[in-house]
């Protein structure tokens, strides 16, 4: 099965700045891909990278086997809601169904009109007097009935209040179940991702530092606690991803395969939240991360 | 895309066009009734000889048209460049629904294309429209007063108006395309079309075809110090380039018919009797009684035949260099063509620019 996105080496540099570098991960087919970093750290422009509004500067980028955006029928393929879900705010959201019909072959009219019927859209009105929860409903609509197999959404929730975002993700997953599609949405915060999501990339400073579905991540990832000890001391099969020091204690966070035997060790479970928050301060604080790598050694 | 392009432009396309329905509408009727006054008046008056009085009341006709007509279209093609080129891309960027756009499944090249086509069509037929209207309403006028290569109605007449539409529309789209944002794009385009079309006039016009030339002895001040009226040949309609004086060896000494900087007559005559010619020299042999400070150049008799010898010695002759009113049509034709080709060329740098560059 060909992977939804697949990227090598992949590099976007605006004049002097690189927003991404040596990108390499492979998104299989038919998950909710949670694209997590803090703001800045490339994830738009990977996902533009992969809908073909931007080209890379270094690199490969494979969407469902194609170049993107290389063809209509590739763009017809891949459904895009970028950041901020712009619209046509002097078009109606008629006039917005109107564009999707026009614009796409495998065009859904009646999903696309039975969506905004559900979402009590008045079709005359104009998407400039849309509210910001609206105006993403109608962004996603379009991205949706045009029939997609892969979908990617750009911080679709950012600007949404909490109950527009629940109904925002709540929509998007019945699509998701309906038509079996493999989405990609990018985040600064996971706790909009953690109820939707199966797999995990977390993007920081430019660079991919974790890839991997949720579930194996959860379980390869401990919090350590327990008396001092310096994390070069840690055996080699257990990475060293974050830490705290106190004087008597130490608190780690290990990705080992197998399970902590060490009785000194009390070992929880880790949120989410608390493995893509350590991953992402791997990136802010170099030092650590060096340290850290030593720890591998043992 | 069509569709979409047209649901974009609509409302701007139909006003434009109730605008110059009322505007055809006007021009016709008054048109009609200036072409059947032109035929009963001047040309009728023609036959008979003095025509003054019946052309001074034919030129006072509908004096409003007659006077508001060429400004408009004048600013006609930069306005359409202003407003349908600029805000055409930079709109889109500027709003960020480009992202929506470009991810439907159409190519941004199509998408480019189809904009480009459906908008930039509709500029050069309204200001083909206007201006194919226009030109037949004042051409009473134009035979009349004017040379049709005057700069001010060059321009603004005939095929080179719907030239300098496609070259707005396409400034206008590609300084949108470059700067991302619609109200620079659209003062910028306003400053690059002004520039061109002076360039244009000033510059390159003149020489789109090697001007013809007469070389004509330089007159003399006769015996009653008069100068005798420079005739060239040339009819009221020919566009003339230059007029110089030169001496035998090709140096230029004055200008539209005299000597020296100022178009003056160019003899000094020194306290001494000398006769000078300025930038030339002494004439030999020549030799006059003094002026009277403050009255003219004594011209006798004698005088003459001074300066006679002296523009023989010097070989000082008056060369006009000329467009005939014969090529009016090709320069039209040349004009429009550059322009067609100029707005070719940016509109293929805008393709270039949105396929390569802005991704």
């Amino acid at each position: 099965m060909t992977a939804a996105l697949e990227t090598t080496g992949l590099g976007k540099r605006y004049r002097r700045r690189w927003a991404l570098t040596d990108c390499t991960i492979t998104i299989p087919a038919g998950r909710v891909v949670g694209l997590v970093g803090p703001n800045g750290a490339g994830k738009t422009t990977l996902l533009q990278l992969a809908v073909g509004l931007l080209r890379p500067t270094v690199g490969r980028v494979t969407v469902l086997g194609g170049q993107p955006a290389e063809s209509p029928e590739q763009l017809g393929r891949v459904g895009f809601v970028a950041q901020d879900t712009p619209t046509y705010a002097g078009l109606s959201v008629a006039d917005h169904l109107h564009l999707g019909a026009w614009l796409n072959p495998r065009w859904d009219e009646d999903m696309a009109q039975e969506r905004i019927g559900r979402l009590g859209l008045d079709p005359k009105q104009r998407a400039g007097k849309l509210s910001g929860g609206q105006r993403a409903q109608l962004a996603l609509t379009l991205a949706i009935a045009k029939r997609p197999e892969l979908l990617l959404l750009d911080e679709p929730v950012a600007s949404l209040d909490p109950l527009a975002r629940r109904e925002f993700l709540q929509h998007l997953m019945e699509a998701v179940a309906d038509q079996e599609l493999s989405v990609v949405l990018s985040s600064h915060l996971v706790a909009d991702l953690e109820r939707v999501c199966d797999y995990l990339v977390v993007l920081a400073g430019s660079k991919v530092q974790l890839a991997g579905d949720v579930e194996e991540l959860l379980a390869t990832h401990h919090r350590l606690i327990g008396p001092r000890r310096e994390p070069c001391t840690m055996p080699s099969d257990q990475e060293v991803v974050g830490m705290s020091q106190t004087e008597r204690q130490s608190t780690f966070i290990v990705r080992c395969d197998g399970p902590i035997l060490d009785p000194a060790w009390t070992v929880e479970s880790l949120s989410l939240e608390d493995l893509v928050l350590a991953y992402m301060a791997r990136d802010s604080e170099p030092k650590r991360q060096r340290r850290s790598h030593l720890g591998v050694v043992g | 895309m069509i569709r979409l392009t047209w649901r974009q432009f609509r409302f701007q396309a139909l006003a434009v066009l109730a605008v110059l329905m009322v505007v055809a509408g006007v021009l016709l009727v008054t048109g009609i009734h200036l072409v059947h006054l032109y035929d009963t008046t001047v040309t009728s008056c023609r036959a008979t000889g003095d025509c003054a009085r019946a052309t001074t009341a034919f030129l006072n006709d509908d004096h409003l048209i007659q006077v508001g007509l060429p400004p408009v279209l004048l600013v006609l093609p930069p306005l359409v460049g202003v407003f349908w080129g600029a805000p055409l891309i930079a709109r889109e960027l500027e709003t960020g629904t480009f992202r929506l756009a470009w991810t439907q499944s159409v190519t941004r090249t199509r998408w480019l294309a189809v904009k480009v086509a459906v908008v930039g069509f509709a500029s050069v037929a309204a200001v083909g429209l206007v201006t194919l209207l226009a030109t037949w309403w004042l051409s009473p006028f134009d035979s009349i007063n004017s040379n049709r290569f005057s700069p001010g109605t060059f321009g603004e007449r005939g095929l080179v108006p719907l030239g300098y539409a496609a070259f707005g529309f396409a400034v206008g789209v590609t300084v949108g395309l470059l700067l991302r944002r619609a109200l620079p794009a659209m003062v910028v385009t306003i400053v690059a079309y002004i520039g061109t079309l002076l360039t244009m006039a000033l510059v390159i016009r003149p020489h789109l075809m090697t001007p013809l030339t007469i070389v004509k002895p330089f007159p003399v001040p006769n015996a009653n110090g008069g100068v005798s009226v420079f005739n060239f040949g040339t009819s009221p309609n020919d566009w003339v380039l230059s007029q110089e004086t030169v001496n035998g060896a090709g140096k230029v000494i004055g200008q539209h018919g005299g000597i020296g900087p100022n178009g003056g007559l160019g003899f000094d005559i020194t306290p001494s009797g000398a006769v000078k010619v300025p930038g030339l020299g002494t004439c030999p042999g020549a030799h006059l009684t003094p002026p009277v400070p403050g009255s003219d150049v004594p011209t006798t008799g004698q005088d003459g035949k001074a300066f006679q010898a002296c523009v023989n010695h010097f070989h000082i002759h008056q060369v006009l260099t000329y467009q005939p009113a014969s090529r009016y049509w090709a320069f039209q034709c040349y004009e429009t063509a550059i322009f067609f080709v100029l707005a070719a060329l940016l509109v293929g740098f805008c393709f270039w620019w949105v396929r390569r560059r802005l991704a």
